[in-house]
């Protein structure tokens, strides 16, 4: 039997999970405090962040020469919680380079930094909520958790929906990583059917010959029923 | 049938290049003639500082109106290796609440760090707005005085008002879930 911890909802991870031993001394103990529906589901904001340059969608893209690794295209649709686009929402992605390593200051992995990929994209989704960038896979990488203890390639996922309650940071996998079963961050998600919601599937129709292979990632946003503000641009 | 919501996960220790990379920590002009800061820093449960967090603001202008065209009114900030944000803005005015009752002025937070695996919530009101404090629908739902108070910023003089998030252990802020 799983306890129900603080935060435990609709196959959310629970705050505490002590085999990720970061969520010890960060998780809150104490019971949250439930806001009804009259509160909850206010506009939040569509966080347009004014410029989205053209090469932001693109992580091949963003230097004079080409980044290494395995060239990819992630897209998906992004929805909420009635199954509706999330029209003109901003998403931003970050990840680490084909080797695993991240461009940030304190990533001490020793694998090489790439001088044409600096992880970062954003995008703007379309009328019918969907989402497109072009990237390389990430690799895998280990990390000071546990012994032995190595991530499964991902990218980040930053979004914002129609409501305040929407707002959703995720990580988006690749289909049949071993690395699945001995990861906390991954295993935190208890339920397997909701598991398998941060796994992408690799897709023909996204595949582009000879050039890049494809995976689609749908995301669902909780709330519903809201028109989100959307920041004037200059 | 209603989809599934996408599960969340923690934002890790590598987001500054592509969360912040802009600053977004003036909703207003520190210039201009209204604006107050807001600051403050997050803890863990040992009382240590957070230096990896991200913080966003949400609030309503002057006359309680969100996304308004001269003020947005949302911001972020990354904590610095002794956990502190700050954000310069316009003082909120009350937000209509649920049937026909007015919120206190207050500005929604939420705090993403490695560690958390999903963010948590919460809301920072003003010292000065006694009145509309003990009317407000969501701090009067709080039965338990200490927890109600760790949602109240302190008056640091000069326009400053100080809000900091203490992320477990005793005094823990309150911590906001959504009605399903």
């Amino acid at each position: 039997m799983t306890q129900q911890t603080a935060g435990e909802v609709a196959g959310h991870p629970p705050y505490l999970y002590p085999d990720y031993k970061s969520t010890r001394l960060r998780a809150p103990k104490e019971p949250l405090i439930i806001l009804p529906r009259t509160l909850a589901d206010v506009s939040g904001p569509a966080y347009g962040r004014g410029r989205i340059e053209a090469t932001d969608d693109d992580l091949t893209r963003q230097h004079d020469g080409e980044p290494l690794g395995e060239r990819i295209i992630v897209t998906g649709r992004v929805l909420d919680g009635d199954g509706r686009p999330v029209r003109n929402g901003l998403v931003e992605v970050w990840q680490a380079n084909a080797a695993g390593r991240y461009t940030h200051h304190k990533d001490r992995h020793p694998a090489p930094l790439d001088p044409n990929f600096s992880g970062a994209g954003r995008c703007l989704t379309d009328d019918e909520g969907r989402y497109r960038f072009v990237t390389v896979k990430p690799g895998a990488y280990p990390w000071k958790n546990h012994d032995n203890a190595w991530r499964p390639a991902h990218v980040h996922f930053s979004l914002f929906g129609s409501s305040f309650r929407s707002r959703l940071i995720t990580q988006m996998y690749f289909p049949g990583d071993p690395l699945f079963e001995h990861d906390p961050i991954f295993q935190s998600v208890r339920d397997p059917k909701a598991q398998r919601r941060m796994i992408s599937s690799f897709d023909l129709e996204t595949t582009e010959p000879e050039w890049a292979l494809g995976y689609r990632f749908d995301i669902v946003l909780e709330g519903r029923e809201a028109t989100p503000f959307e920041r004037p641009h200059a | 049938m209603s989809p599934e919501p996408t599960p969340s996960q923690t934002i890790g220790p590598f987001f500054h290049d592509a969360l912040l990379d802009g600053d977004l920590t003036e909703l207003v002009s520190p210039d201009h003639p209204q604006a107050i800061k807001i600051e403050g820093a997050v803890y863990d449960g040992a009382g240590d500082p957070v230096p990896d967090a991200m913080v966003e603001v949400w609030q309503a202008d002057a006359a309680g109106r969100y996304g308004s065209k001269d003020f947005f009114g949302f911001g972020r900030s990354g904590t610095d290796e002794d956990g502190r944000f700050s954000f310069a803005t316009l003082k909120p005015g009350p937000v209509p609440g649920p049937d026909g009752t007015l919120q206190a002025p207050h500005a929604n937070v939420s705090l993403f760090a490695r560690g958390l695996l999903k963010q948590v919530t919460t809301r920072l009101y003003f010292p000065d707005e006694e009145k509309a404090n003990a009317k407000d629908p969501v701090l009067i739902s709080i039965d338990d005085a200490g927890l109600r108070r760790t949602l109240v910023a302190r008056d640091e003089g000069g326009g400053a008002y100080r809000f900091d998030v203490f992320l477990q252990g005793e005094g823990q802020t309150a911590f906001f879930e959504f009605e399903g």
